[in-house]
């Protein structure tokens, strides 16, 4: 097990797109134990995209048990994951690993649907709401070449926004 | 060596004071920092940081001419750099009603009895001339628990202002 070194803005690997996992094998497994660990190493993170740390494969995880009362998954493996529902929106702060020392807002979908392959392969599908399904769009973006720069939101479009809601 | 400075600016609200200022400033050879600014009323105000070898008053001369064309004021203060130490929110504050003198010092004093540090606040006049609203919104760093805050708060409902502490969640992938 090895915590593995990040990527960080604005290394031009975080804006490429990702290509699908096609071979489920040890290595992919040896893979996820590291990216797992990598996760769990990071003060405050609930979710990792491969190509965070170089690996320019569809694969996510994502984690919010430890942070979040709120309905989860518990630790969500998702290679080649798909959104196929989308639904609400809602906005809030976002950081990443791979942009140090700044946060901001960006609407998500308040609810996702999404269906992915595990570690080892098997179609799974998994509804996520709130925190969760935040985690889940934003990985899913760096899977796109996507960071959550790209779709900051003004502090005062959340507050105009809220103040209505 | 290098010197950090915080410049103000403030003037009648035109289009191309950013401009002016933004490339007088790139001429001098200075490096801009963090910044904020925004139209208050008519008027548009400038908080700029600033990087450069040059002088307070160096910096001056760069942008005389512009602050002379665009009839505004400025001012700079040498600061801290002190980039890349951001301190995270997670509390946000929401405070709206009938304007009247006191809100924000009712609501800012309640807060900083709990320690709580304003790190961000924008505050609008709305409504018409003859019936002003007041919004206030921060956000700040708050070692006090919300239900602290809100109950701190709660006095300020009673006069007939609206006021909502949320927490911020910060999700970091």
């Amino acid at each position: 097990m090895a915590v593995l070194p990040g990527l960080v803005y604005p290394d031009e690997r975080l804006k490429q797109r990702s290509v699908a996992v096609t071979a489920f094998d040890a290595e992919l497994r040896r893979f996820l134990i590291d990216f797992e660990a990598t996760m769990r190493a990071s003060p405050g993170c609930v979710a990792l995209a491969a190509p965070q740390v170089g690996r320019l494969q569809r694969i996510a995880i994502v984690d919010v048990s430890g942070r979040s009362n709120a309905p989860n998954n518990g630790c969500l493996v998702l290679v080649n994951p798909e959104i196929v529902l989308r639904e609400g929106e809602a906005l809030a702060r976002e950081g990443c690993l791979s942009v140090p020392d700044y946060t901001g807002n960006v609407a998500r979908a308040s609810r996702v649907r999404i269906r992915a392959r595990d570690g080892v392969g098997a179609e799974r599908v998994y509804d996520c709401e709130g925190f969760e399904a935040r985690a889940v769009q934003h990985e899913i973006d760096h899977l796109d070449g996507l960071l959550f720069l790209d779709r900051l939101v003004s502090q005062r479009d959340l507050f105009r926004r809220r103040v209505y809601k | 060596m290098k010197q950090w400075y915080m410049l103000t600016v403030v003037g009648q609200d035109r289009a191309g004071i950013v401009a002016a200022l933004a490339e007088a400033l790139y001429r001098g050879g200075a490096n801009l920092g963090e910044a904020s600014m925004a139209r208050l009323g008519g008027t548009f105000a400038i908080m700029l940081m600033v990087e450069t070898n040059a002088e307070r008053a160096e910096v001056e001369r760069w942008l005389a001419a512009p602050v002379r064309d665009l009839g505004l004021q400025m001012h700079i203060d040498p600061i801290q750099g002190r980039l890349h130490s951001h301190v995270e929110p997670n509390v946000r504050i929401l405070v709206h009603g009938a304007d009247r003198p006191g809100i924000v010092a009712q609501v800012t004093a309640a807060l900083a009895a709990q320690g709580f540090n304003i790190l961000d606040l924008h505050s609008d006049v709305g409504g018409t001339r003859e019936h002003p609203i007041y919004i206030l919104m921060l956000e700040g760093h708050s070692a006090a628990d919300l239900a602290v805050l809100e109950q701190a708060l709660a006095p300020l409902r009673k006069s007939g202002v609206e006021v909502r502490a949320t927490a911020i969640e910060t999700m970091v992938g």
